[in-house]
């Protein structure tokens, strides 16, 4: 009998949430805020259905009420993927070690 | 693009958005690893791009919208005050939480587009992840709003409730997954949009009861629940990038939560339930709090002990945040070190409004990671330290928590800060915390308490040191 594709994209899942769950346990507490801003942006990955939204039948002269939803949701993604990235950037780049130790 | 290379693209996404949150396990490799992030990223778009049928022309309106959005995105992240993380993150999970929804339903919509059947006879597997995913999408949304009102300080911080709102949460809840399941017979518009309605509801019902001081785990549950809605897009578009992504935000989310509920020795359910914590400005005056006497002094008076001690441990809590005196601290330590004096950070894992809150402004004051401490690291050095400068915090340092099984923090693990020789607590009244508890510290004999706005009295102190 066939395996329904449902049934890999269910195994793909939950072991992700399994990676995901020691890989977070490894992060230090100090980057925590960092950790919260780069999952928001990752999980603005969500762009991918707001492209297919966007183009799904849009032949430049009718556009419709799906497209523009999905217009909006490319928005709304790019505010965060920009926001998110560029804010995880901007924390880390403060972490900084004691400066005494030259000799590295 | 054949659709075997694209999921294979999306796989390597996938890989590098772990390898994102890999490099977090220390700041020296973070920096890689939000590289690893971004670029994750512009790989799901191109590749998105380049599997969908487009007339070239039509992708001036995709660049529009990239743009408007990035600028937006740009202007905040650069804009964004470090005190300020919290309510950015909590609006920023709006924006998944909303992108969501209208995936979801540009899919109802559309669902030849997207590969799922036609309109109203969508795959009964997909309608049902469909559904999932919007109501989770708009539960994130109208949740994250409340959220970041409510640390925007646009709403009040106290708990919102109201007799019978569990039964009305309790019937909602029942009432969106009935919704759920009755798409896969009628998929008709009416039930998309109560479900939507509904799950936009619940979303704002079940975080108006929370209060101020759990919003760490607020936060953190949000973040997981914006996870679990992509996952549950991703399931419905069948793309690999958003279930890993999806399983790993949510996974992250819960752990975050479960980290923030042991930090305040309470239980998850316990937390939800609500009605706990109080406004920042609560003033409310408790008559035994005035009866017993407190020993109170001056800028001159800390800068004295301060200078003669040999190790100086500083707890600064969300009250430094919102003085923002993290720059004046910073200036402080910098003179007692030139005293040869010790100085190092204790952070307790929920100080602050979001997990991790306190490093980030030590950071940005430009204090060395490597000299702030978590409370499991640095509570035994209590005891041969000298004079403890707590700033800002004041319920994880408060002894009643290990004494009194009566008082609603016990059991929650605190900064042994009342092993040190001398105690230095700057405090602007002798007002409860955010737990509303007396703190039993301040009428100790070797607590000192400094009475003034938490940057004012440092800025004093560091004048007194000269």
């Amino acid at each position: 009998m066939e395996i329904d594709p449902f049934i890999f994209r269910l195994s793909i899942f939950i072991l992700s949430i399994f990676i995901g769950y020691f890989v977070v346990w490894s992060v230090t507490p100090s980057l925590h805020t960092p950790l919260m801003s780069v999952t928001n942006a990752i999980s603005s990955v969500i762009i991918v259905g707001a492209i297919i939204a966007s183009f799904s039948s849009l032949d430049g002269s009718n556009i419709s009420f799906s497209n523009i939803l999905g217009f909006i949701a490319v928005t709304l993604a790019a505010i965060n993927i920009f926001g998110g990235f560029l804010v995880t950037q901007r924390m880390l780049q403060m972490y900084k070690k004691k400066e005494k130790k030259k000799n590295k | 693009m054949s659709a075997n290379l694209s999921s294979v693209l999306f796989l390597i996404t996938g890989v590098l958005f772990i390898l994102a949150l890999r490099g977090l396990s220390s700041p020296e490799t973070s920096r890689m690893g939000n590289f690893f992030g971004i670029t994750g990223m512009i790989l799901a778009i191109v590749v998105s791009i380049l599997s969908v049928d487009i007339f070239f022309s039509n992708l001036i309106y995709f660049i529009v919208a990239l743009s408007v959005g990035g600028i937006i995105g740009g202007i905040i992240a650069f804009k964004i005050p470090m005190t300020a993380m919290p309510q950015l993150v909590a609006g920023f999970h709006s924006l998944v939480g909303l992108a969501a929804v209208l995936v979801a339903l540009s899919a109802y919509y559309s669902p030849d587009s997207f590969g799922l059947g036609t309109f109203q006879k969508i795959k009964t597997a997909s309608i049902i992840e469909m559904g999932l995913g919007v109501s989770i999408g708009a539960i994130t949304f109208t949740g994250s709003i409340i959220a970041f009102m409510k640390l925007q300080g646009v709403m009040s911080g106290s708990p919102l409730t109201f007799p019978g709102q569990h039964y009305l949460n309790a019937l909602l809840g029942i009432l969106i997954i009935s919704l759920i399941g009755y798409l896969v017979v009628n998929q008709s518009t009416q039930i998309f949009w109560i479900l939507i309605v509904a799950s936009l509801l619940i979303g704002f019902l079940i975080i108006i009861p929370i209060g101020g001081a759990d919003m760490p785990v607020v936060i953190s549950m949000l973040n997981s629940y914006s996870g679990w809605a992509a996952a549950g897009i991703g399931f419905t578009l069948e793309n690999t990038a958003l279930i890993i992504t999806g399983a790993l935000v949510g996974s992250s989310g819960a752990i975050l939560s479960y980290i923030m509920c042991k930090g305040m020795n309470r239980s998850f359910l316990n937390v939800i339930l609500g009605g706990f914590g109080t406004d920042n400005s609560s003033n409310d005056k408790k008559d035994k709090t005035e009866k017993k006497p407190v020993k109170s002094g001056n800028a001159e008076d800390a800068a004295f002990l301060m200078k003669n001690a040999s190790s100086v441990i500083i707890v600064p809590g969300y009250g430094m945040a919102v003085a923002q005196a993290q720059h004046a601290l910073r200036e402080m330590v910098d003179k007692l070190k030139k005293n040869d004096v010790k100085v190092s950070y204790a952070i307790h894992p929920v100080a602050g409004r979001m997990p991790g809150h306190m490093n980030v402004l030590l950071a940005e004051a430009n204090v060395p990671y490597d000299e702030v401490f978590e409370l499991d690291d640095i509570n035994n050095d209590f005891a041969n330290t000298d004079v403890a400068y707590v700033i800002g915090a004041n319920d994880v340092t408060n002894p009643v928590a290990k004494t009194d099984p009566k008082s609603p923090i016990f059991g929650m693990p605190i900064l042994d800060v009342e092993k040190c020789k001398s105690v230095l607590f700057v405090k602007r009244s002798m007002s409860p915390g955010y737990a509303g508890v007396d703190n039993e510290l301040f009428y100790r004999d070797n607590t000192l308490m400094l009475f003034a706005d938490a940057k004012k009295m440092t800025e004093d102190i560091v004048k007194h040191l000269d």
